[in-house]
């Protein structure tokens, strides 16, 4: 084998190499990867997104923008707010995959789930 | 009680509720007749049986704390209701109020509403709001100073010159999904406390959701109320009274007449009137004509209870 042909085959792989890469950065991008933190608005008595997918480690962040006040507990027991009263926050990290319903303890009518994927 | 058309007295009862203005209520065999607050107060009350007639008032939902729009202090409402009160022709024999006594189980706003409320000399019975369980013990602040007796969440009842008053609590340990909720536990003391007592007992039973389903869309019920009602169905004579939403409705099923009361703090609107339940944001000089206090009138053996609805502007 020539030297020449060995950097050629070298540059090749590389390529390839690079070309795999990107493609499956590609596949990733395609897959909308799970954000790291997600905002939950609470108005008009509901959870406005009712359903938040995101990847374990994420940081879910509730904020009150009604008049009166609301929770933020879950069913299983996992997390439990203090009251949020108007503009008040509360987060929660999450450390392990699944899905985790919640619901406010004052009106229990009032229900939404964190699903927690890689 | 009351003799006339009683289609014409319903359409006037109904105009007169949601206009805000004052309105008697009475049943009458199921069938609900109403007349003019001021005729109601000038009509003598025909005394019969042993039991001599007496009223009591309710007073619901003061939220003292709430400071927002409509109202930037439920505390002063709260205190022109207290004085309306004590303003009435015949002073009442007890008040009850049907919970969010607070607007946020703090320290200060139970001691407030304590403190309006004894100036009045007057017997005060409780139950909580959801907005009087909101302490991190989830309602100890709540029943250490307005439910000393009381057994489980604060449910309890009392005898008052021969009715028997039976207070529950429909706002703990609330279920995902759910409304209003009393539980197993509940259900258990109610039946043993209604058993034995003769069917004849007017039973006024007072909760703060109500406890028929008004809208669930915005859990305006209570999810085991049928099994409460269940146990009261014998009765001759059943009131219920209920506060939460902020505005009267009323219904009558078999001998169980239901009524809510006004807020004293805020009005909300008419139920699937608007997105959501909250604070109705009326003009200020429409506030007070939308906050009131309900006169309960009892007279033995003459006619069901009968219920005067009138506004802080009334």
């Amino acid at each position: 084998m020539t030297r020449a042909f060995k950097v050629l085959s070298f540059q090749a792989a590389t390529l390839l190499a690079c070309g795999i890469m990107m493609s499956t950065i590609a596949a990733m991008t395609k897959a909308a990867p799970a954000p790291a933190a997600a905002a939950v608005s609470i108005g008009n008595f509901t959870f406005k997104a009712p359903v938040v997918t995101v990847k374990p480690g994420a940081t879910v962040t509730w904020t009150n923008g009604d008049d009166i006040p609301h929770t933020v507990v879950s069913k299983d027991g996992l997390f439990k707010s203090k009251v949020l009263d108007t503009g008040d926050k509360f987060s929660f990290t999450f450390a392990k995959p699944g899905q985790f319903g919640y619901f406010c303890s004052l009106h229990p009518h009032m229900t939404g789930t964190v699903v927690v994927k890689a | 009680m009351f003799d006339g058309d009683d289609t014409g007295r319903r359409d006037f009862l109904k105009c007169m509720a949601w206009a805000g203005t004052g309105a008697l209520f009475a049943v009458s065999g199921g069938v609900s007749t109403s007349m003019g607050l001021e005729a109601a107060i000038a009509a003598p009350l025909k005394r019969t049986g042993a039991t001599t007639p007496f009223t009591f008032v309710q007073l619901s939902d003061s939220h003292i704390g709430f400071n927002k729009p409509p109202n930037a202090d439920a505390r002063a409402t709260f205190r022109e209701a207290i004085a309306k009160v004590k303003a009435l022709p015949q002073q009442p024999d007890f008040i009850i109020h049907t919970g969010d006594v607070s607007q946020l189980s703090r320290d200060v706003e139970f001691d407030d509403a304590d403190q309006m409320l004894k100036a009045t000399g007057l017997p005060v019975f409780f139950v909580p709001g959801e907005h009087d369980m909101l302490d991190p013990d989830g309602g100890k602040a709540f029943l250490n100073r307005f439910g000393k007796g009381s057994k489980g969440a604060g449910w309890y009842s009392f005898d008052h010159r021969g009715v028997h008053f039976v207070a529950l609590v429909n706002v703990a340990d609330l279920k995902p999904g759910g409304m209003g909720n009393l539980g197993a536990d509940q259900l258990k003391w109610l039946k043993a406390d209604l058993a034995g007592r003769p069917s004849s007992t007017p039973i006024v039973v007072f909760a703060h959701i109500p406890l028929w389903t008004v809208y669930a869309e915005w859990g305006w019920g209570t999810d085991d109320a049928a099994e409460a009602l269940k146990l009261l169905a014998r009765f001759g004579s059943v009131t219920v009274l209920n506060g939460h939403i902020h505005q009267i409705t009323q219904k009558v099923e078999g001998r169980i007449a239901f009524h809510t009361a006004r807020s004293t703090a805020f009005p909300q609107p008419a139920p699937g009137t608007a997105p959501s339940p909250g604070p109705l944001k009326v003009p200020p000089d429409q506030l007070r004509s939308m906050l009131g206090i309900t006169d309960a009138m009892f007279v033995r053996g003459h006619d069901r209870i009968a219920l005067i609805d009138s506004t802080l502007t009334a």
